[in-house]
């Protein structure tokens, strides 16, 4: 179960503002995460708190490829990105990390910024707590269930590779 | 019911008779594609999973072509690591800066892709050769990095949307216009996790150019991809550049689609994208005066030489606008050297321009011309989201090489007819 503030942004939220291509002269999450969604909310570095959030509207991480972007997210200390629909190279990425999403449109236009929100990541029940409605997003197809439990991709391929002579 | 082109190559390369939308497949992968930004991740990414050969030598391109010639000793360290795992990995198209290009324009002109390939590059572009009828797709890093390592990715099967394109298109009117048509049509999303399918009898009056332009651009509407049907203009230009093997797939007849658009190319007017979505376009009717700052012809989207050539013919014998910084980029070094031969560059430098080495660059903020607060730009590029070229409060304007070339002489957003009539 992940417990966290809701930190709330509009739709077409692109990754160009997510991680802007200027900090894309390196790939460390921690400096990446340090210039986390500035060119669309500067304050955003410092009301983070691990475990919160992300809740969107639509088209969440349209634009580049960059996986630059859910990285940035996830070593913000976001715990979990609720929107209504997400651009696919971003879905595949977040998935790809291990960076928990979940397309709920209900629960994405309904929180409210700041509302405490809880999220059981396999079950897909999501609940505000600020207001005590629940939400239930669909379940992952189970390939994609298979990559989450294996912790990614990386983890993925890994056991299906064995070690590489 | 039958398959669309995509779910044809698709299934053919998950060794499966038949796919259906939603679907989640493994296929085999033809070629994968990396760039100085994402590269280096998919390597770390690679290392991790314990691989130590990449699945074939020849089918990674690697090119590092967004931060370089390196703009600064961050970038020049990436550039380091793509060149040094290309040298161990012995991975044959690696493409050094003085073969580099952008490399959506490169790796069709090299013949790396050809009609029934399946693509995927971590890069949002890598959508462009499905102007070539191979399916292709941006992909991240770590995507990239398991397809070196096993030459597989996993696909959720899309629908599609199909264009059906008749007539042909005016004077000045260009691909560019055309898919900021469907986009502003559509919407950024419009096509979401979808394929768009081109096909028609209009399809025939478009050259390779404005097609791979449009194909480019399929990502601005959400697409998973965009592909043409193949045609005998296809098979000319794979001919030209490539020796691959090549499969041709058509869509069934009985293929079924989400929605169908028949377009008229005669009704397509000039068309620009304001700030800040692609989906954001306006006609000239509705623009009015706009003074600008800076011009940008180049990018994956429009550096190609026809792009080239169409600029050259509306700045021949005209200055740019003492206001407006004008720079040109070949998309290749074949394009460059071609553009230098017609003369081309000579045109761009008596009327004020500069031109550049092949890079990104400025598309995507990187250098070469990034904006100031409170600037604007006409740029022939793909993307105007905030911050994209520059600072936070500047403004990208998309447009075609005629429109940005017209722009570039009045300092104005303006249509070439106002310029050479």
């Amino acid at each position: 179960m992940i417990r966290g503030k809701a930190i709330k942004y509009g739709n077409n939220i692109d990754t160009d503002v997510i991680i802007p291509a200027r900090y894309l002269n390196t790939a460390d999450p921690k400096e990446l995460a340090a210039h986390c969604m500035e060119d669309i909310d500067p304050e955003f570095k410092n009301k983070v708190q691990p475990g919160d959030i992300m809740v969107a509207g639509t088209n969440f991480g349209c634009g580049s490829s960059r996986e630059h972007a859910p990285i940035a997210i996830k070593a913000s200390g976001i715990s979990c990105i609720i929107a209504e629909t997400f651009a696919r190279i971003f879905y595949r990425n977040a998935i790809n990390i291990g960076l928990p999403i979940m397309e709920c449109p209900e629960a994405a236009r309904d929180i409210k910024d700041g509302d405490q929100v809880a999220v059981d990541l396999t079950t897909g029940e999501i609940a505000n707590l600020t207001t005590g409605k629940t939400y239930k997003a669909a379940p992952f197809p189970p390939f994609m269930q298979e990559l989450i439990k294996a912790g990614g991709l990386v983890e993925y391929v890994k056991e299906r590779m064995g070690t590489q002579e | 019911m039958g398959m669309t082109i995509t779910q044809k190559i698709l299934a053919a390369h998950a060794g499966l008779d038949k796919v259906e939308p939603g679907q989640l497949i493994m296929a085999n992968v033809d070629l994968v594609l990396g760039n100085d930004i994402t590269s280096p991740v998919a390597i770390r990414e690679f290392k991790r999973m314990g691989a130590k050969r990449v699945f074939d030598k020849k089918k990674v391109v690697l090119v590092p072509d967004h931060f370089t010639p390196n703009k600064d000793i961050k970038s020049a360290e990436q550039c380091k690591v793509i060149r040094e795992f290309a040298r161990d990995m012995e991975i044959e198209n690696y493409f050094e800066v003085g073969q580099m290009g952008i490399e959506h324009a490169l790796i069709p002109e090299k013949g790396l892709v050809v009609p029934g390939d399946v693509v995927i590059g971590a890069d949002s572009h890598t959508c462009t050769y499905g102007a070539l009828g191979a399916f292709s797709t941006g992909v991240g890093s770590t995507d990239m990095a398991a397809a070196m390592a096993t030459g597989q990715a996993w696909f959720k099967v899309p629908e599609a949307i199909k264009f059906v394109l008749k007539g042909r298109l005016n004077k000045w009117v260009s691909g560019k216009d055309v898919i900021l048509h469907i986009i502003g049509m559509i919407g950024v999303d419009g096509a979401l996790y979808q394929s768009m399918e081109f096909t028609g009898e209009g399809m025939a009056s478009l050259s390779m150019d404005d097609r791979f332009t449009i194909a480019n651009m399929a990502i601005e509407a959400g697409a998973k991809n965009g592909i043409f049907e193949v045609d005998d203009k296809t098979l000319e230009y794979v001919k030209e550049h490539s020796t691959k093997e090549y499969k041709i797939y058509k869509a069934d007849e009985d293929a079924e689609y989400s929605k169908v658009f028949e377009i008229d190319l005669s009704s397509i007017p000039l068309t620009v994208a304001f700030p800040h979505l692609p989906s954001n376009t306006k006609t000239f009717d509705e623009i009015g005066d706009i003074p600008i700052d800076q011009v940008v012809i180049g990018s994956c989207t429009n550096g190609r030489l026809s792009d080239l050539r169409i600029a050259a013919q509306i700045l021949k014998g005209h200055k740019v606008h003492p206001r407006v910084r004008t720079i040109v980029i070949p998309a290749t070094q074949r394009i460059y050297l071609e553009a230098m031969r017609e003369g081309l560059l000579e045109i761009f430098i008596e009327a004020g321009a500069v031109v550049s080495t092949p890079t990104c660059g400025p598309c995507l903020g990187g250098h070469m011309g990034i904006l100031a607060k409170g600037e604007r730009a006409v740029a022939t590029t793909n993307r105007n989201f905030v911050g994209r070229m520059g600072h936070v409060d500047s403004e990208v304007y998309l447009a075609s090489p005629a429109v940005a070339a017209a722009s570039a002489i009045t300092g104005k957003i303006s249509s070439p007819e106002e310029v050479v009539g």
